[in-house]
């Protein structure tokens, strides 16, 4: 039987599914009679959900505007270039 | 600004299939979103993607399928992120990790209970943080940690994909991940204390 602090390094791999099989029983085992380790795992559930939660970060309309105007500019010099050969 | 140099691409596609600058308009939106969360700083992020832009533009002729166009431009991306990184001092080719003893963010939170009137004290907690503490949060990482984080856990890709893309060993980039959660987790902590989160909260929910 693995102990609480071995079980709760690996929750988070645990919930990534990235733990072979032998591993994977050995937590569920642990997880079957202990509640700590029980809210351990809920919690990084809830984590993994908080950081997928968090919203993108936006393209402001003025970055929009550089970029794009960037992107007029090194394909109008591509083109000159190909055009001047 | 990128100052652009020289053009050394070929513009030499058929008149049927669009330039760069179509083609890779549609795309600004999520390449910038996912530099800001690799790099963190707004305006090295928007330089990041403009010298990202023009090497994609140099070599567009490589691509032959556009439905290709967004994994070659993130590969691009990530390139050029590492190229800043390096830059900076702080690469990601890094090879020393830190040894991250110490009790889990649950464990700390029922220990320290921060909020005693609270019924479902670790939820409140996370709720405290706006999207922009988030950010912060993931600012204070080592770049070796924040960058797995942010490609698995807020770009959903797999840890075998974010070793091909960073080109690092998947073990390596396990480690990285493992190591990573729990500096934030410890972070999320540090960072409610000193900006007083829970101060906050305390006072909404006695």
């Amino acid at each position: 039987m693995i102990s609480c602090s071995e079980a709760v390094e690996q929750l988070w791999e645990y919930l990534e599914q990235e733990l072979d099989e032998v591993r994977r029983g050995q937590i569920e085992e642990h997880l079957a009679f202990c509640r700590r380790c029980c809210g351990e795992l809920e919690f990084a559930r809830e984590l993994r959900g908080f950081l997928a939660d968090a919203a993108r970060p936006r393209l402001p309309s003025d970055v929009e505007g550089r970029l794009t105007s960037f992107l007029d500019e090194i394909e109008g010099q591509n083109v000159e270039g190909v055009e001047g050969e | 600004m990128v100052q652009v140099q020289l053009a050394e691409g070929r513009a030499g596609r058929t008149m049927t299939q669009p330039g760069f600058g179509e083609a890779a308009r549609p795309h600004l939106g999520w390449l910038y979103s996912l530099a800001r969360r690799l790099i963190g700083d707004p305006d090295t992020a928007e330089d990041v993607v403009q010298k990202a832009l023009l090497k994609a533009c140099r070599s567009f002729d490589e691509v032959r399928d556009l439905d290709a166009l967004p994994a070659w431009l993130k590969r691009i991306l990530v390139n050029c992120c590492r190229d800043h990184w390096r830059s900076e001092g702080r690469g990601f080719d890094e090879t020393s990790m830190e040894d991250m003893e110490g009790p889990s963010l649950y464990r700390i939170l029922a220990v320290e209970d921060p909020l005693p009137y609270s019924d479902s004290l670790h939820l409140d907690f996370l709720s405290t943080f706006t999207t922009e503490d988030v950010w912060a949060v993931l600012a204070r990482l080592k770049t070796i940690y924040r960058v797995p984080l942010v490609l698995v856990h807020m770009e959903g890709y797999s840890t075998a994909e974010v070793a091909d893309l960073l080109d690092t060993p998947r073990n390596t980039i396990l480690s990285r991940l493992h190591r990573g959660r729990k500096r934030f987790e410890t972070e999320l902590w540090d960072y409610a204390q000193e900006r007083g989160l829970l101060r906050d909260l305390e006072g909404a929910t006695s």
